[in-house]
């Protein structure tokens, strides 16, 4: 089927088996490695992807689903080489180990900050429930999103 | 390949099903998705129902709360209407998966999957709750419990789908308890929970008390002989204590991969005994 949809700002118009999972679809036709998978069976967060800017599951989700979507991935979330708040306080703050559940860690935080921009360590612990780190680097990458909460609000913008 | 359907209006579902009546419909995907990729079912197509507006949103309706059956746990979390006056369908919604869980399923695909684990279903059956089914012909009303037939089983007919539930806002004063044990916080499949929804006398004496437990039994098991067992009673350890033995008496869990029935039988006596002395103010409405 012929699919319409907008990925990191760009319309495109995509032909797909309408049971084409999201996470092929855009890792293997569109070459967005940065979508990740872990376990495919929405346990992970690995996939994380924002659907008109509210995090999902892409392993979860099939291109039928997408006709008419704005989908952001991690490759689009830096505008041009300035990197997005939760990114930069990824970096700052050494959030990343192997990487692999960072695309991921990184979305799912920016989908909290939008509906919650003062969260507790709480709030953001069960806000990044559903992504798992297997290098445990947890206490970081919480550390990471209250900084990027804290310069968010001290720019006075959104996530 | 597998043909995916996208129907935009309840007429057009219609249409779908009538041509496509082996075609299995889906709201989040969340539970069938997984299931199919697993290779455990091959449905010759599938309905994606997320895209129509009939089965979405929240409305009073009289006494009633209709709640759609497509609401995801995140939009039901997000009202204000259910975190005030029915914080045990609240408190349970916020155990079930994990964020993007949540923001993904749907009510009624949670009724649907109709697991002895699915956490909306036990504070839907204190609630009392009401299932709205419809189909090309018709809708009709069906209480919860005889919406759910067994694990996997639900009373929808060929070319029916669940519309919609329908709950009632206890009276004021009821206090409101959910409790889930499972094997860590965040996307735990429950061993045992248990939804209470009690009202008081004036004495703090139990007027009504209504039990639901989870996943020890083939579907959720309301307890009439521990209820009663609290009627006009406070709530004592040595009360809850008796109505705990009464309550590993009267369900029925299994082994599986995650506890044994032995566990989840001493366990869901066990959640009873933290009504003593929690009537934590938060918890009324």
């Amino acid at each position: 089927m012929k699919i319409q949809l907008k990925v990191n700002g760009q319309d495109l118009e995509l032909e797909a088996p309408p049971d084409r999972r999201a996470v092929d679809l855009l890792r293997e036709e569109l070459g967005l490695t940065g979508v990740k998978e872990a376990c495919g069976s929405g346990e992970c967060g690995s996939c994380t992807i924002l659907v008109d800017g509210e995090a999902r599951l892409a392993c979860l989700l099939l291109a039928a689903q997408l006709e008419g979507q704005a989908i952001t991935t991690i490759e689009g979330l830096a505008q041009g080489e300035e990197l997005h708040p939760v990114q930069q306080a990824f970096v700052e703050l050494g959030a990343v180990q192997c990487g692999y559940c960072t695309p991921g860690m990184i979305l799912a935080a920016v989908d909290l900050l939008r509906a919650n921009p003062d969260p507790s360590p709480e709030e953001i612990r069960v806000g990044l429930s559903g992504n798992l780190c297997r290098c445990t680097g947890y206490q970081m990458i919480v550390e990471a999103v209250a900084a990027a909460a804290r310069a968010l609000r001290d720019q006075g913008r959104s996530a | 390949m597998t043909a995916v359907f996208t129907p935009t209006s309840l007429d057009a579902l219609w249409q779908v099903l009538a041509a496509h009546p082996n075609a299995l419909p889906y709201a989040g995907g969340t539970d069938l998705l997984v299931k199919r990729r697993a290779g455990l079912i091959d449905p010759p197509a599938l309905v994606h129902l997320g895209r129509i507006p009939a089965l979405r949103g929240i409305r009073a309706e009289g006494d009633w709360l209709r709640l759609g059956a497509g609401c995801t746990h995140r939009e039901l979390l997000a009202e204000p209407r259910i975190r005030q006056a029915l914080p045990v369908l609240a408190q349970a919604l916020a155990t079930l998966g994990s964020p993007p869980i949540r923001a993904m399923g749907t009510l009624g695909g949670n009724l649907c999957t109709a697991s002895p684990a699915g956490d909306a279903l036990p504070p839907l059956y204190v609630l009392d709750a009401d299932t709205e089914i419809l189909g090309a012909g018709g809708s009709r009303r069906l209480p919860i419990r005889d919406f759910i037939r067994g694990p996997g089983q639900t009373a929808l007919g060929a070319g029916e789908i669940l519309s919609a539930v329908y709950v009632r806002t206890p009276p004021p004063g009821s206090w409101h308890h959910f409790e889930k044990v499972g094997l860590r916080n965040a996307l735990a499949c429950s061993l045992v929970s248990l939804a209470a929804l009690i009202r008081f006398d004036a004495e703090r004496r139990v007027a009504e008390a209504r039990l639901a437990w989870g996943s020890v039994g083939p579907t959720v098991i309301r307890c009439p002989a521990v209820e009663g067992r609290l009627l006009g009673e406070r709530l004592t350890p040595a009360v809850l204590a008796e109505a705990a033995q009464l309550a590993r008496q009267a369900v029925q869990p299994i082994d599986d991969l995650r506890a044994e029935a032995d566990y989840r039988r001493q366990v869901a006596g066990n959640l009873l005994l933290r009504l003593a002395g929690d009537t934590q103010v938060e918890r009324f409405s």
